[in-house]
């Protein structure tokens, strides 16, 4: 409740800023796939503007909960597997541990306790690695039957795919060097040489503001490379990656600040309400019974900035 | 006035010299000579002189002609082709220490000593090449330029390298960032240097080769003049005297015939062998450079693709471009197992830089190209394998199917296929660099030795030429 009503309020002052931030927002993952969002604030004729404002996609809008099986959920115990799609990329996330082989993080732990909890068996849950650019074609080609993967809900993806409802608040940070005299999220940007990866919403974010140079790699841990090599200043990227950034270097530290604020999702196929219905009553006893803030304090807690409670996105 | 000195001097020239009367200037001898030409002596021995400045001249300019062919044959032995293929070798060396710092990588806690071996060796072996090229390649070389470079930026690249394994170690994804910008850094800065350099040393045997197999007209020209002054000579004499043979004069054809005669022989035959050198040995081995260099991206892409983990397409797209470069467009493609086998049948690739190899190779590195040719196939087969797994979001089976640590499979991995290919074409290489040098070697000796001989006849043709019109000018005496 909480959440929603500072981003509404936002979105109150910005005109038209959420409805395009969501599309914005379109990435998330470690790569962040290209999205045509540059016209959503300047290109977007004023009509087309209002017509979103109109009719804003609500990322927060899902199915009920509900613990009923419905024929997706039969059809899926039928096969006796569910196939879930991750990432092996981000740390503290979804990453698979080069020393052991073991896959883990917040989203892998997510996941897990999603397939165990519809399949009453963990040894019927599959997790597959999914790559960034695949994601919506995985669930549309069936290869997947759900995707945790950090996964920002977005108006687009949502014509694609459904999402469950939001289990955690991102929002875009910096992340400098702790050496770095910079307070606040202005003066860590202003006349330095910034780092986001290429077609993230990171850059979108960063347009008009006044950086010295702007540098896009293919990926956000590319930043953290050239922060190390002392290439770049400052990183911009959202709150999962500034936390496994900050979690694989301990002289960088994130900044304080935020722009952008949005919602990760669980993806799933639209034509698969009761799936969505059941992930959906899934996640509100992960939350209830305390799960999500374990898995927080495992993995997320000693590299982000503010509270738990700051990042579940609260009953809509 | 004319002495017997004089005419027993072949090698002055009469004409020219103003002798005792220093005088005279330019009318003195000028005039001298139109009166030398009213006697009968005087034109002999103006025939002496002029046979005299025409042998020695051939000599002269047959043995440096000569002498400077020797020179550019020593330098294709022994200075251009070495350099060449040490700029090649030190391309290789650099791209297998960035293949196989990937494979480590892939490999992580369970890289074997061997993989992490080789890299190391690889990188000593670079810096050696580099150091050892850079004393030999003259100072004002092109290569210099490349190889300070070179010299400069191997260490820089080993540094990122050892960042990615530490943070790697540490289980953080941040180590497959590190190794991805070590590995474009040697993409983008250390194998272009490597490759402009191998161009620079290319061009320079290119161009002693060209030295070494220029045709010495001027040699040529100046012996046929020197037969011809002589048959003239010989045939006036006759006309006056009656007398059909002059001893000295034929001996002196005999000599310069004998001269041009070996001049033909040892030209022909430097320029056989060098043409045989270049066609078995040095083309081959630079279509075989190429080719391996490909092998070795092919399998570099095919390792980071592992390492970013499905972040990024960039890689994949590499392995099309490099394999498309080595054996011609692929029909089939990743992923598509039973094509891709089907494509293999087709037996050997008909265009890129591996046809090339195979094409050029003679007869004894052909097997070995045709059996690189084969383990290549066996590598594709297995990396659409490999894809066919990641596809079907098997990560860690497809790494297996790439590269693993444990022995029982790893005779059947892409990883291992590679190493088949690189093998063999490694065979290739010395059967070709070989080939090389059996054909190089010592021409440069045969074209010094025909420089001499040369030199020798022509001065034995001068002096039996004089001794011959000496005769005949004791006659008028």
């Amino acid at each position: 409740m909480r959440r929603s009503k500072t981003v509404r309020a936002r979105s109150v002052t910005a005109v038209a800023l959420l409805a395009s931030c969501a599309a914005v927002l379109g990435t998330g993952g470690p790569q962040g796939a290209v999205l045509p969002v540059a016209a959503a604030r300047t290109a977007v004729a004023p009509q087309a503007q209002q017509q979103e404002q109109d009719e804003p996609c609500d990322v927060y809008r899902s199915v009920p909960p509900s613990g009923e099986d419905g024929p997706a959920v039969k059809a899926i115990k039928a096969k006796r597997s569910l196939v879930i799609g991750i990432d092996l990329n981000s740390y503290r996330w979804g990453a698979r541990n080069p020393n052991t082989g073991q896959l883990e993080g917040f989203d892998i732990d997510l996941a897990r306790a999603i397939g165990t909890a519809i399949m009453g068996d963990p040894d019927k849950v599959v997790l597959k690695s999914v790559p960034t650019a695949d994601r919506v074609q995985f669930i549309k080609d069936g290869k997947v039957d759900l995707i945790v993967r950090t996964m920002t809900i977005t108006c687009k993806r949502m014509e694609d795919v459904a999402f469950s409802r939001p289990y955690f608040n991102i929002s875009q940070r910096v992340v400098v060097p702790k050496s770095s005299p910079a307070k606040n999220l202005d003066e860590a940007l202003k006349d330095r040489t910034v780092c986001a990866a290429a077609g993230s919403s990171a850059v979108e974010a960063l347009k008009g503001r006044p950086v010295r140079q702007l540098v896009t790699p293919e990926n956000n841990l590319d930043c953290l490379v050239l922060m190390q090599l002392g290439k770049v200043e400052a990183t911009m990227t959202d709150d999962v990656l500034a936390a496994s950034q900050a979690a694989q270097d301990q002289t960088v530290r994130v900044v304080d600040g935020e722009i952008q604020p949005g919602v990760m999702g669980v993806a799933m196929l639209r034509t698969s309400p009761d799936l969505t219905a059941r992930v959906n009553q899934v996640l509100a006893d992960y939350y209830a019974s305390g799960g999500w803030r374990g898995a927080y304090d495992r993995w997320l807690k000693p590299y982000l900035l503010n509270d738990a409670d700051h990042y579940w996105p609260a009953a809509h | 006035m004319a002495t017997p000195v004089r005419t027993e001097g072949p090698g002055v020239g009469a004409p020219a010299r103003p002798g005792g009367t220093a005088a005279g200037g330019w009318p003195g001898p000028l005039a001298r000579l139109g009166r030398a030409t009213r006697t009968a002596p005087g034109r002999l021995r103006l025939a002496g002189a002029l046979l005299a400045v025409v042998t020695v001249a051939f000599g002269t300019l047959t043995a440096w002609q000569v002498e400077s062919r020797a020179q550019a044959a020593q330098r294709v032995v022994s200075y251009s082709q070495p350099l060449s293929q040490a700029a090649a070798d030190i391309n290789r060396a650099l791209a297998d220490a960035d293949t196989t710092a990937a494979t480590g990588f892939l490999l992580a806690g369970a890289e074997p000593k061997a993989v992490r071996d080789r890299y190391e060796q690889d990188l000593a072996t670079a810096s050696r090449l580099i150091a050892e090229a850079a004393a030999r390649t003259t100072a004002s070389s092109p290569a210099q330029g490349w190889l300070a470079a070179l010299n400069q930026q191997v260490p820089v690249y080993a540094g990122l390298v050892e960042s990615a394994r530490a943070n790697n170690r540490l289980g953080y994804p941040l180590g497959g960032a590190y190794l991805r910008y070590a590995s474009d850094q040697m993409r983008t800065v250390l194998l272009p240097a490597a490759a402009e350099l191998t161009a620079a040393e290319n061009r320079e045997l290119a161009d002693d080769y060209a030295a070494a197999r220029a045709v010495p007209w001027a040699a040529y020209g100046l012996g046929v003049l020197a037969l011809a002054v002589l048959g003239w000579v010989q045939v006036v004499l006759f006309r006056r005297t009656n007398r059909v043979f002059n001893v000295g004069l034929l001996g002196a054809t005999a000599a310069v015939l004998a001269a041009v005669l070996w001049l033909t022989v040892a030209g022909l035959g430097a320029r056989g062998a060098l043409q045989e050198s270049e066609q078995k040995g040095a083309a081959p081995l630079r279509a075989l450079n190429a080719a391996r260099v490909d092998v070795l991206t092919a399998r570099l892409a095919e390792n980071l693709h592992y390492v970013a983990r499905g972040s990024s397409a960039k890689y994949a797209d590499l392995w099309s471009k490099t394999t498309e470069h080595l054996s011609g467009p692929d029909t089939s493609q990743d992923g598509q197992g039973a094509q891709a086998a089907q494509g293999a049948q087709d037996g050997a690739p008909r265009s890129g830089t591996l046809a090339d190899a195979l094409r050029l190779a003679p007869a004894e590195a052909e097997g070995a190209v045709a059996d690189a040719g084969q383990q290549y196939r066996h590598w594709r087969e297995q990396h659409a394998t490999a894809s066919r797994l990641e596809h079907e979001g098997d990560y860690q089976g497809a790494v297996d199917a790439t590269v693993t640590a444990r022995e029982a499979d790893a005779a059947k991995t892409a990883d291992a296929w590679f190493n088949g290919t690189d093998r063999q074409l490694d065979q290739a290489a010395g059967a070709e660099l070989k080939q090389f040098r059996r054909a190089a070697e010592g021409t440069d000796g045969d074209l010094r030795t025909a420089a001499v001989a040369v030199a020798v006849l022509s001065l034995v043709a001068a002096v039996a030429a004089a001794r011959g019109l000496g005769r005949r000018l004791a006659e008028y005496r």
